[in-house]
């Protein structure tokens, strides 16, 4: 006779697999946000699990600012191809051309903002009330107390202190006309456990998580992929490095670790053994202490 | 309350830190509500306060199987056993009147790391295991029922694809028993009677399904069956009524006050409930019960009898934390307003 237990991995699905339903039951236009990072791959592969052998029955939307990495938008097309999802695209770069957001200029400049603008601009579009993402708790700070189900007034806005107490597995999802929620499945997963699961599940990964060669910029000590999108200041030069992602942003504000580390288990023993957090390569965060919890007031994932 | 994460080679944690002042009650209660350990912390110097009372007793009125009592900061009472004995003593004599099954005494120097992860070098007089080894061994295997069958159904998956065209999958995530394919099963509130085809999640067979698992279940018989709906063994069926006692703790700053009108959501269930009556507030430091009273404010504890709009599949809590659990909801609002026990 087993002992009727399930390891951590299987438990922490099994709570993002009743999450993810949950969102589709209670809700009319639920999306998810597919950032084309390793975690919102996550999330598209557990949203399979749970309806399977149905397919999905919400679509995926993906804000491209038009810096994405190449890699990222292939993987994109290819994996939304397989599981026959609808995929709905917000474009930061129509939103320069028609007027309604203006580009941040200088060598920092940075798409993120403007990301927040087509975001809210795609939802209300699409009249979504459940945008559910790949965020997690351990990320950082200002997410730690964050819920499963993130309540967000008419203005697309996120208030700490009014967020509903969550006991048990009872989600509430009910709202007032305009409102929507903000769901994060995979709240209680940590950087390993996403890691481990991905090897677990044998989950298909864009190349960029992986160790490779690419031309590089360092700039505030943070590893840039030298591209069209980034402007060199005096005395920086290109280095050619050998890199890999653990996070995957927009192209000129990503930063990257050097690492040999090209499969699954290197990956794992890499993050097994360093503590810094993998936020702590991107170039915006550093922008404010604060960042995150204003970005997430205003209404970023 | 802020969620912290940390692994050993053992065993994943999760941390829910919350407050211990009295307006952060609902903050514990519902970090409680998913816990299988509590550690509560007492101050060496201060032996059992009003809040060491609170703590105690909101672990056991939700639940949590398991209990550490850290008495901490033993470093500044010069890891005295006559001062550890002394709160041990104190604390067992309060918690009978609790019910906590399992609960480990700890000496600890939080600060200093004495008893944390490593043993106290100046604590020769404690036998027992540090706070890291009991977190990595405490048994919680048991702290699911894994006797009475209880499936609440979240919805129905019906592909229509050309492959599956019969296809009817009920999905959920199993909160009691165990369940295994052959097994003849009854579904509420129909109460046709079926057996168990498959059990399975992305395709792959699952030989037996038990609590916290998320699957999706197949039956033999064409049933009609929905969210809300519950699967259970046919001769092992929950409560199933309109007319619930509930100890609840008040969340929302407007007094609840009887007659009032809410919303409810109990396992995929909702419905409406009408409370029809405040019967006691229970004194959380004293655990004495306060009779005719006429509002629970926030922060309070009591019981109330409520009489929902359509009949529930339930148990009482003792019995089972998913389906003995419910919350209330303001119809106005949508604010999550109370936290229910069924009783
Ligand atoms: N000397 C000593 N100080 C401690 C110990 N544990 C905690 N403290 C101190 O107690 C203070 C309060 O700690 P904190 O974790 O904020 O307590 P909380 O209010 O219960 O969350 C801090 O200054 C800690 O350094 C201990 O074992 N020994
Ligand atoms: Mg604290």
């Amino acid at each position: 006779m087993s002992n009727y237990v399930i390891n951590h991995l299987r438990e922490l699905e099994s709570e993002a697999i009743f999450v993810i339903r949950e969102i589709a039951a209670q809700f009319e236009n639920p999306v998810l946000l597919f950032s084309g990072g390793k975690d919102s791959i996550l999330l598209t592969h557990l949203a399979k699990k749970a309806f399977y052998p149905a397919k999905i029955p919400f679509p995926l939307i993906h804000v491209d600012t038009g810096h994405n990495f190449p890699e990222t938008i292939a993987f994109r097309d290819a994996l939304v191809e397989k599981l026959g999802v609808q995929l709905i695209v917000g474009s930061v770069q129509e939103a320069i051309d028609t007027g309604r957001v203006r580009e941040e200029t200088g060598a920092d400049a940075s798409r993120n903002a403007l990301q927040i603008v087509s975001l809210l601009d795609t939802l209300e579009a699409h009249k979504v009330d459940a945008a559910m993402g790949g965020a997690r708790r351990d990320e950082e700070k200002a997410r730690a107390k964050e819920r499963f189900f993130s309540h967000r007034d008419e203005f697309g806005q996120w208030d700490p202190k009014n967020q509903r107490p969550e006991l048990w597995n009872l989600f509430n999802g009910r709202k007032n006309y305009g409102e929507h929620f903000r769901v994060f499945p995979i709240s209680n997963w940590t950087e390993l456990d996403v890691w481990e699961y991905i090897k677990l599940e044998n989950i298909d990964l864009p190349m960029l998580y992986f160790s490779h060669k690419r031309d590089c910029v360092v700039r505030d000590r943070v590893i840039l992929a030298n591209s069209e999108y980034i402007k060199l200041k005096p005395g920086e030069k290109v280095v050619n490095m050998t890199i890999r992602y653990r996070t995957c942003g927009d192209m000129p504000i990503t930063g990257a670790v050097e690492s040999e580390a090209d499969n699954l288990t290197k990956i794992i023993e890499e993050i097994a053994s360093t503590r810094a957090t993998e936020r702590g390569g991107r170039a915006d965060d550093k922008r404010a202490e604060t960042a995150m919890e204003d970005r997430k007031k205003q209404g970023y994932f | 309350m802020a969620y912290r994460y940390f692994a050993t080679p053992k065993r994943k944690f999760i941390v829910a830190d919350t407050p211990g002042h009295i307006q952060y009650t609902r903050n514990m209660v519902t970090g409680a509500s998913t816990a299988n350990l509590a550690i509560i912390l007492i101050d060496a110097r201060k032996g059992m306060l009003e809040q060491t009372h609170r703590h105690s007793f909101i672990a056991s009125l939700l639940r949590i199987p398991h209990a550490i009592v850290c008495v901490n900061k033993m470093d500044l009472v010069d890891y005295s056993e006559d001062v550890y004995n002394k709160i041990v003593a104190d604390f067992k004599a309060f918690a009978s009147k609790l019910e906590i099954n399992d609960i480990q005494f700890i000496p600890i120097s939080a600060l200093k790391g004495d008893n944390v992860v490593n043993k106290s070098e100046h604590m020769d007089w404690y036998q027992g295991s540090t706070m890291m080894y009991h977190l990595e061994t405490v048994h919680i295997s048991s702290d699911y029922n894994h006797i009475d069958c209880r499936f609440p159904i979240q919805s129905v998956i019906r592909p229509h694809t050309i492959d599956n065209q019969d296809f009817r999958g009920f999905a959920g995530r199993i909160d009691g028993g165990v369940f295994k394919p052959g097994d003849r099963v009854k579904t509420l509130p129909s109460g046709f009677v079926s057996t168990i085809k498959t059990i399975e999640l992305n395709g792959e067979q699952i030989a037996e399904a038990f609590a916290p698992m998320s699957v999706t279940m197949t039956l033999q018989d064409e049933i009609d069956t929905s969210r809300g709906d519950m699967i259970v063994r046919e001769n092992n069926v929950p409560e199933i009524g309109q007319d619930l006692e509930v100890l609840v703790t008040w969340m929302s700053s407007s007094p609840l006050q009887a007659r009032t009108k809410v919303v409810i959501k109990h396992t995929t269930n909702e419905c409406m409930a009408m409370v029809k009556e405040l019967k006691y507030k229970v004194d959380i430091n004293t655990l004495h019960r306060l009779q005719d009273i006429d509002t629970l404010g926030m922060n309070d504890i009591g019981r109330i009898s409520l009489r929902t709009s359509k009949p529930l599949f339930y148990d009482v809590y003792k019995k089972n934390r998913q389906t003995g659990s419910l919350i209330i909801i303001d119809e106005q609002t949508n604010e999550t307003i109370g936290a229910g026990m069924i009783i």
